[in-house]
């Protein structure tokens, strides 16, 4: 039995031009102790896809079209919302992207964390003052008796998100989602905060959902990937099977885009070309297929399913199928067809 | 050492004030006997002014007013002839600051209220229903609303008294009144400022912590969204307690409403002076006190710079 198991999952937003299909049919699982990266640029759903599994799309605009999040045996599409606010917090919580504007400006921070505290366990403040203490020391924050008087604007932007962090582990939960936890940090700063959140998941145990577009955090940070493009999981595997075998020319067009400090031959960085479809009216084939240097006639016509590749290893992509040459056979000819 | 700095800066504002009213008031034609001129003789005028040293230079005015504002001695009405400034106004105060704070309570808590509601059922009927209010209440003048209220509530039904002061019962339709404008720029007010609120990341964030809707509104929404309200009601409170000229005259209140208008008219000087003194330093006050209360509301605003 899996920890999180969210099947054929699809989003719509209504807007006044029309309603946005922003999550299509995704499928994926996350086990006990497992790191799961969520990568994918900018729309391609990942985000709502988070917020789906802890009831925080807003509804309207968003509605769900259907599908099913099953946690711990527990269907969490169909609770009402004090169910839901029984999970959310304690179970399942979430680090958010931009730690300047994620916490209460008005509120001391050991309030903020102490609230999560009060509303799921049985504890006298005395208990949620000293637990709230040592989850700002765990978080590795100096002085955390008098940091624990202050308000998020004397807190740095590294300090916030590690008392984003604090918030999110004081419960104990059993599954952490980081959306884009480091995107909004400098770069130093994201290492330490990178470590922090690997260490704390080899003490805890937590799984964890990894939202990012940044492939480094990845492999640094996760066991499996599932790869978004247009609304849809195009691939999912090990960090194996992703970085070394991956079956989707979309996978492979975002591992070429990153720059490899270590390679010494001047090599060139090679974009994807074109844009993101438009998620009003997706295409009738596979979303990529426009950008795809490799795609037929087929692609555009039909969807293509989840190609089994290996063991927990899919890929969407035409290319997988019995009759299709091959993604592999493509790429090693010097002109595309 | 702020607050020091804050007093100083209060007493000089008003004094700015003191003297520029001073100066605007000499200049409108007339005096305080124009209207008299054609009963008495040019003698009888020249006595009277001299009574009230207003045939000295007007500077030399200038200092002998100054020098007893300091004393607090706000000198004698020229109209009523034996009633000191200060009588009047330690008279109609109290009255007016009562109705002023009356229907302060009173905006304060109905406007947040329909504001708060507003947003959080932003775009449904509540809100519609809400702004539609709202929008009426800014835009039914109280001299309007006030004969209204008289004839609804008093002549026809006789529930309460159709005017003049002395029982809590006469304030009730006086209070509506005052309230209902201020009411409705604080409801919309609210309305807007919670909104935006509601959509700070901050927000998801509580809510991702599964803390009740309760204090998710209150903790988190309102809060945050009450800091524009707040800079709003200072000159509104000091509007209000100072009195108002429509509704004191209207439901016949002895205040000291009418004192700001029907000095101008008679050129009462030691009135208009003692009037405008008394307004801006309740005004100045009350601009004093939202200044501190900030500062309880909102962490990130400190009075003093250097407290850390």
């Amino acid at each position: 039995m899996h920890l999180l198991e969210v099947k054929n999952l699809a989003i719509n937003f209504k807007t006044y031009g029309g309603e946005v299909k922003a999550v299509r049919d995704v499928s994926f699982h996350v086990d006990e102790g497992e790191v799961v990266a969520i990568v994918g640029e900018s729309g391609s759903g990942k985000s709502v896809t988070a917020q789906s599994i802890m009831g925080l799309v807003p509804r309207p605009p968003g509605i769900i079209k259907g599908g099913s999040i099953i946690f711990k045996e527990q269907e969490l599409l169909h609770m009402t919302r004090k169910e839901m606010r029984k999970i959310k917090g304690s179970k399942i919580s979430m680090v958010f992207q931009d730690p300047m504007t994620s916490l209460n400006p008005t509120m001391r921070i050991g309030k903020q964390i102490e609230e999560n505290l009060f509303s799921h366990k049985k504890m006298s403040k005395k208990q949620v003052k000293k637990k709230a203490i040592e989850l700002l020391r765990q978080v590795d924050i100096p002085n955390p008796e008098s940091r624990y008087e202050q308000y998020p604007h004397q807190f740095s932007g590294g300090m916030r998100q590690r008392a984003m962090i604090a918030i999110a582990l004081a419960c104990e939960p059993d599954l952490l989602i980081a959306d884009e936890p480091t995107t909004a940090l400098d770069v130093t700063i994201q290492a330490q905060v990178l470590e922090l959140m690997r260490e704390l998941q080899k003490e805890t145990n937590t799984s964890i959902i990894l939202i990012t577009h940044d492939l480094g955090v990845v492999a640094e940070m996760a066991q499996s990937v599932a790869v978004m493009y247009g609304g849809m999981l195009v691939e999912k595997g090990t960090v194996n099977d992703i970085f070394h075998h991956s079956a989707h020319p979309y996978t492979r067009g975002l591992l070429k885009s990153i720059p490899n400090v270590e390679s010494t031959e001047k090599k060139k960085l090679v974009p994807i070309k074109g844009s993101p479809p438009d998620l009003f009216s997706p295409p009738k084939g596979c979303p990529f297929a426009p950008r795809c240097k490799y795609a037929m006639d087929v692609c555009i016509d039909h969807m293509p399913p989840e190609f089994e590749i290996g063991n927990n290893h899919t890929a969407r992509c035409w290319l997988n199928h019995t009759h299709a040459p091959g993604i592999d056979e493509f790429e090693s000819r010097s002109e595309p067809l | 050492m702020y607050i020091l700095k804050r007093f100083l800066i209060m007493f000089l504002t008003i004094w700015v004030i003191a003297s520029l009213t001073f100066v605007i008031m000499k200049f409108i034609p007339g005096d305080p006997f124009a209207s008299d001129s054609k009963r008495l003789t040019e003698e009888v005028l020249e006595n009277q002014r001299a009574k009230y040293h207003l045939d000295e230079p007007i500077p030399v005015q200038y200092v002998m007013y100054m020098k007893d504002l300091i004393t607090l001695d706000l000198g004698t009405s020229i109209q009523s002839n034996t009633r000191s400034v200060n009588s009047i106004i330690k008279q109609g105060a109290p009255v007016s600051a009562v109705l002023g704070l009356q229907a302060l309570v009173v905006a304060l808590i109905f406007g947040l209220f329909i504001g708060i509601i507003a947003a959080l059922y932003h775009n449904q009927f509540l809100d519609y229903a809400s702004m539609m209010l709202a929008i009426i209440g800014i835009s039914i003048p109280s001299f309007i609303l006030a004969p209204f209220l008289i004839k609804f509530l008093a002549v026809d039904t006789g529930i309460l008294p159709v005017a003049s002061w002395g029982t809590w019962k006469h304030t009730i339709l006086p209070t509506i009144a005052l309230a209902a404008s201020p009411l409705a720029v604080i409801a919309r007010f609210m309305r807007s400022s919670m909104l935006e609120v509601l959509n700070q990341d901050y927000i998801v964030t509580a809510d991702s912590k599964g803390i009740s809707r309760a204090s998710l509104v209150i903790k988190h929404g309102i809060r945050n969204a009450i800091l524009p309200v707040v800079s709003f009601v200072g000159p509104l409170l000091a509007s209000l307690i100072a009195g108002t000229f429509v509704i004191e005259e209207i439901f016949a209140i002895p205040g000291i409403g009418r004192y700001y208008v029907d000095s101008i008219f008679n050129r009462d000087y030691p009135v208009i002076m003692g009037t405008t003194i008394f307004f801006s330093a309740i005004l100045v006050v009350t601009l004093f006190l939202v200044d501190i209360s900030y500062r309880l509301i909102d962490p990130r605003i400190k009075v003093n710079s250097k407290e850390e």
